[in-house]
């Protein structure tokens, strides 16, 4: 099968939905003639003109409102923010209005809508274009959240996003773009909600999701050499959360350690660990482990970023803790 | 021009002071491209007759808030290169000890009330600064520089809005360099002059040519006396022009080769010299030994920026908070 980058993964799927429903439309900063900053709309606007791809101007709160409302008209937004940290300017339209137009009108409109916002550590740019925020949109009713890890679930996960009738947080992480992996020539969604077992295993659940999947493998792996049976289970959808995938690879290990880029103090990582005491606590036989950023904020200089987030031998050494090694 | 209005030891102040944001910034892009430096990085280059006209306008107990662009914004307001590159390099001398990097550089005591990543962030923050100003009865005013693009930011309207209905002590300095990263401010605002705006908040707006220092400089210079006076912001929209891309790497397709030359060819630093030898201020060779000397001057640094150390792993987890930074952070 051929093998293409995350980002032409995900150029692919928009540029699909383009072509297949002509109410998508793209917006964001420099999505036209720079093709946006990470090159993934380049060519679109000469394929389809400015009304469809449009650059907007450095205003977020105005056009993440207004891709709101022309979702509630009929059409199909999906609006690009150069970082998730810029959420930070936009917090009324995506958690007030996007997440609960629907429910305070008793269901008259439906809000189809996709934000695409790249976020995660590891590229030197301190505090306020590194951080992992996935965890504040999980946390609102309303909104929907994904965050891939591959090449092959970005495509699918994203197409699916934009056929989705509810407003949608599709988070991407910056350092996974440029990694390649196999997606084949023919359309195919994956369905929101289903969480995907990247590796099987017996003796430990190992949970994660974006990058911290490629690092949770890279352990399974130097598990695996000493004996040590991981399954990486990604769960590629935050909201909808796959339960039945994290319960039947709990009663398979009876262990279970979830990994998270954020910050550790209320990441999604504590829901799922609460969840799993809630609904699995007869089928543990140690406690759920958490492997996560540290409760900082992300600091530029190269000699202290790589110490924030979790790295494959953090994992390692989470496992081997839970497994009494 | 008016060299000759503002007199020789202004003239030569600016020209030494323009030269050492020039030559801090292609330093900084060299560097970047050598792969000696990481992170990202905007230079001004083209802007500093902005940068330093601005700065010089004020005295040096009012205050600025810088932007992503601010190297230059800094070093006019007093920043010790130095400090700053060693900033850049993510070392425990810099300003913010390696935290902030290029796009945070902050000193409060030279009235840098730090450079932002988020666009249109640091203008709010000089109207509270200014609003601090009012209320404690001081004379100082704090200025705001931000871009073209960040005056389409809510926080650019509701500042002024504000800060002309409260009268701040306030600037609201506009670099207009034509371009938010690739997009061309005619493409997003449809009128000529973002200086316009201020009538709508019945404040002052001016446009000024951004490449002519003693403009720039008068402008400023004026608008902090009535904020001194009590008489309100101003608005001042510096219509100037960055010579690299959007960051260093930007392949700039948004942009032609003409434009940058047309551009280029209205240095506001060859200009600025043209005016002091035209008024006898300075010869030709002096006017060299300056550059010569601003060029040390960075190569020092940049020495001095390598040869620091990193913070200790153990800084990652300081300044969280002021206060029970232990018990906050690792629970
Ligand atoms: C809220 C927010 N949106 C987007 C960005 C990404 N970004 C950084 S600089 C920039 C362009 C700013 O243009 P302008 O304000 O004109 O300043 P200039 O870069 O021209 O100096 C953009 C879009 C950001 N940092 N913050």
């Amino acid at each position: 099968m051929r093998k293409i980058t995350y980002g032409k993964a995900i150029s692919e799927a928009m540029h699909e939905e383009m072509v297949r429903d002509e109410n998508v439309f793209i917006l964001g900063e420099d999505m036209g003639i720079m093709g946006s900053v990470f090159g993934l709309t380049k060519g679109f606007r000469d394929e389809f003109g400015e009304n469809r791809v449009i650059d907007t101007p450095i205003s977020e709160s105005g056009f993440i409102g207004m891709s709101v409302g022309a979702a509630i008209r009929g059409m199909r937004p999906v609006a690009e923010l150069m970082y998730v940290d810029f959420t930070s300017v936009c917090f009324d339209p995506i958690i007030n209005q996007a997440a609960k137009m629907r429910y305070m009108t008793g269901g008259q409109v439906k809000v189809p809508m996709v934000i695409r916002a790249p976020e995660g550590a590891g590229r030197r740019n301190a505090g306020q274009h590194s951080q992992s925020l996935e965890s504040l949109f999980t946390h609102i009713p309303g909104l929907k959240v994904v965050a891939p890890a591959t090449p092959y679930d970005a495509k699918g996960l994203l197409k699916a996003a934009i056929r989705d009738d509810d407003p949608i947080m599709f988070i991407e992480h910056k350092l996974l773009y440029a990694g390649k992996g196999e997606v084949p020539e023919e359309e195919y969604i994956i369905p929101l909600g289903k969480a995907d077992v990247k590796r099987a295993g017996k003796d430990v659940t190992i949970i994660a999701y974006s990058r911290q999947v490629t690092f949770a493998l890279q352990a399974a792996k130097e598990l695996a050499d000493e004996g040590i049976d991981a399954e990486v289970i990604d769960l590629r959808t935050l909201v909808p959360l796959d339960w039945e995938t994290i319960e039947a690879s709990i009663k398979k290990t009876h262990r279970v350690v979830i990994v998270q880029e954020a910050p550790k103090r209320c990441g999604y990582a504590g829901e799922i660990s609460a969840q799993i005491m809630e609904g699995a606590f007869d089928e543990l036989d140690a406690p759920v482990k958490r492997v996560a950023g540290l409760n900082v904020i992300p600091p530029f200089s190269p000699a202290l970023e790589d110490l924030i987030y979790p790295n494959p031998k953090d994992i390692v050494t989470g496992v081997k803790e839970i497994l009494g090694k | 021009m008016s060299a000759k209005k503002h007199g020789k030891e202004l003239s030569l102040k600016f020209y030494r002071e323009m030269s050492k944001v020039r030559a801090f910034d292609e330093k900084a892009s060299e560097l970047f491209t050598q792969a000696r430096m990481s992170g990202n990085i905007h230079t001004c280059i083209g802007q500093e007759a902005s940068n330093v006209g601005a700065c010089q306008g004020l005295r040096p107990t009012d205050f600025i808030t810088a932007t992503h662009r601010g190297h230059g914004q800094c070093i006019a307001k007093g920043g010790d290169v130095k400090l700053m590159f060693a900033e850049l390099f993510g070392k425990e001398t810099g300003y913010c000890h390696g935290k902030g990097g290029s796009m945070h550089i902050a000193n409060v005591g030279l009235g840098i009330l730090g450079a932002n990543g988020i666009v249109g962030a640091g203008i709010p923050i000089a109207g509270g600064s200014a609003l601090a100003s009012k209320i404690k009865g001081t004379d100082e005013v704090t200025l705001s520089f931000f871009g073209d693009a960040a005056s389409n930011q809510g926080t650019f309207h509701e500042t002024m809005n504000m800060a002309a209905a409260w009268h701040l002590p306030m600037i609201f300095m506009c670099e207009n360099n034509k371009y938010g990263v690739s997009v061309c401010i005619d493409r997003v605002t449809n009128t000529e002059d973002i200086a316009d705006r201020a009538k709508g908040y019945n404040i002052a707006g001016v446009v000024v040519d951004g490449n002519d220092v003693f403009a720039v400089y008068d402008a400023v210079q004026a608008a902090a006396e009535r904020a001194r006076k009590g008489e309100g912001p101003t608005l001042i929209e510096s219509k100037t022009y960055r010579w690299h891309g959007h960051y260093e790497g930007d392949p700039m397709v948004y942009r032609t080769k003409e434009e940058i030359n047309e551009w280029k060819a209205k240095d506001c630093i060859a200009r600025l010299r043209q005016d002091i030898l035209a008024n006898h201020f300075a010869t030709e060779e002096e006017l060299d030994k300056i550059q010569g000397e601003v060029k040390a001057e960075i190569e020092a640094a940049v020495k001095f920026a390598e040869e620091s150390p990193f913070p200790e792993a153990a800084e990652v987890t300081t300044d969280v908070y002021v206060t029970d930074n232990e018990r906050s952070v690792t629970r």
